[in-house]
């Protein structure tokens, strides 16, 4: 066990492992642009539809159901479905993680949203705020921390899931997994996954501090 | 993409025994999170200083890569079932636990105190007052925990085990979308159906919450 830690720990550090196309960096590289790409896109789907379900109240029943659904869904199945459809193509990769960051974001969004206290948008509207008005300065301020978590829980889960890239032939972490299973090298399947967890982690950190920064700038610009 | 109906004709005693050992993975995991985040959640209830570290504890182990808990598992348990149970429990223990520190805050503390000036030990309480009274939202937390395990078991497959996610290796390796298809329809129908039944024992369980409804 002692000697597994040692090997690892070497295999983190070695200069040679983090250069080149097959290094550390460049792995990293390939796992935070599916990853990030990925959780944009669905930011891009998911946000508005939340938006949209919680300021008009349209739509909840889909808002709630979806994140059962997203759950259930099982992401490795789905890589290997749209794979099998659309052929080599990193479609596959993107398809499977935007479906499964799209749920988290639409439910906390809209968490978020119903969770405003009808009588602050009452009182927006009396001091005569038009519709986005009350959307944009009041509704989204008041729900951007759950909205933040429903990002952040997706990332989190696209980061892991990105993983699966690699048994579709692409590149990412998860390369040093799938490669050390098949060769039966349990150093590198460690070292894969530690620093998927790493990155993971760190992203979420780096989310937090976002989240951080945006409440604080928002506070200030409301008392101004 | 269309699916190979006789394939499916010939593989039902495979799809069945796949399905059992599935769902058998994902109850055994939800069971033991709840038998390990009952006392820990009483805990970080009771003692204000531990539910920090608890709970924060619980969500930097949410955000391991599921695969990556599994990976990491091999060097102590090996290519087997118990690698996938320990890591399903690890996943659903961190939302049993949430749900039941939230449930058992939940209670008012009128209810406790009432409880408490009857002359009830706090034993007693928690057995028969607060948990039946947090049980709403602990079933919350055990459906999310059941219907995420489900999913969950399919990335199991990629150290060997993985139930229904076999189909899913055995599609990809013979470029054959069938057994792809039946194997994400199947999950999704285990979860949808164990949710449902969850449902049904809340509702039995906790006959008080009816007559609001």
């Amino acid at each position: 066990m002692y000697e597994l830690f040692e090997n690892l720990a070497k295999w983190l550090v070695s200069g040679d492992q983090w250069a080149g196309t097959d290094g550390i960096a460049h792995r990293i590289a390939e796992h935070l642009e599916y990853s990030l790409f990925a959780t944009l896109i669905a930011a891009a789907i998911a946000l508005p539809l939340g938006l949209l379900i919680g300021h008009t109240g349209r739509g909840a029943f889909l808002a709630i159901n979806l994140s059962s659904f997203g759950r259930a869904l099982p992401t490795v199945g789905l890589v290997v479905l749209v794979f099998l459809i659309s052929g080599l193509s990193l479609w596959s990769v993107y398809v499977a993680l935007v479906v499964l960051a799209v749920p988290a974001i639409v439910t906390n969004t809209y968490a978020g949203m119903s969770a405003v206290d009808p009588e602050v948008k009452d009182a927006a509207r009396g001091q005569g705020m038009r519709g986005h008005q009350v959307l944009f300065q009041v509704e989204i301020p008041l729900a951007l921390p759950l909205i933040m978590t429903g990002l952040r829980l997706s990332l989190i889960q696209v980061v892991s899931t990105a993983t699966i890239a690699a048994y579709v032939s692409f590149g990412g972490l998860g390369r040093y997994v799938f490669d050390g299973l098949a060769q039966r090298d349990l150093v590198q399947v460690l070292g894969g996954a530690v620093l998927v967890a790493v990155v993971a982690v760190v992203l979420d950190l780096a989310l937090a501090g976002l989240q951080r920064y945006l409440f604080r700038h928002l506070r200030t610009a409301a008392a101004h | 993409m269309t699916i190979d109906w006789s394939w499916l004709g010939d593989h039902t005693d495979d799809l069945a025994s796949l399905t059992l050992s599935h769902l058998q993975a994902a109850l055994s995991a939800v069971f033991l999170g709840l038998l390990i985040s009952l006392p820990l959640a009483v805990v970080a209830h009771r003692v204000r200083a531990l539910r920090g570290v608890l709970l924060g504890l619980s969500n930097v182990l949410f955000t391991i890569p599921s695969i990556a808990i599994f990976v990491l598992l091999l060097p102590v348990s090996g290519l087997t079932r118990t690698t996938t149970v320990i890591g399903l429990t690890v996943y659903s223990l961190v939302v049993l636990l949430r749900n039941t520190v939230e449930g058992l805050d939940s209670v008012p503390v009128k209810t406790k105190e009432a409880a408490k000036a009857m002359g009830t030990r706090p034993l007693r309480t928690l057995l028969t007052v607060e948990l039946p009274l947090a049980l709403p939202v602990i079933m919350a937390g055990v459906r999310i925990a059941t219907v995420m395990s489900i999913s969950l078991v399919s990335v199991a497959t990629y150290i060997g085990d993985g139930g229904l996610g076999q189909l899913f290796t055995d599609g990809f390796q013979r470029n054959f979308p069938t057994p792809v298809i039946v194997g994400v329809v199947l999950t999704l129908l285990l979860a949808l159906v164990a949710d449902a039944l969850l449902v049904a024992v809340q509702y039995v369980l906790t006959p008080w919450t009816r007559r609001r409804a």
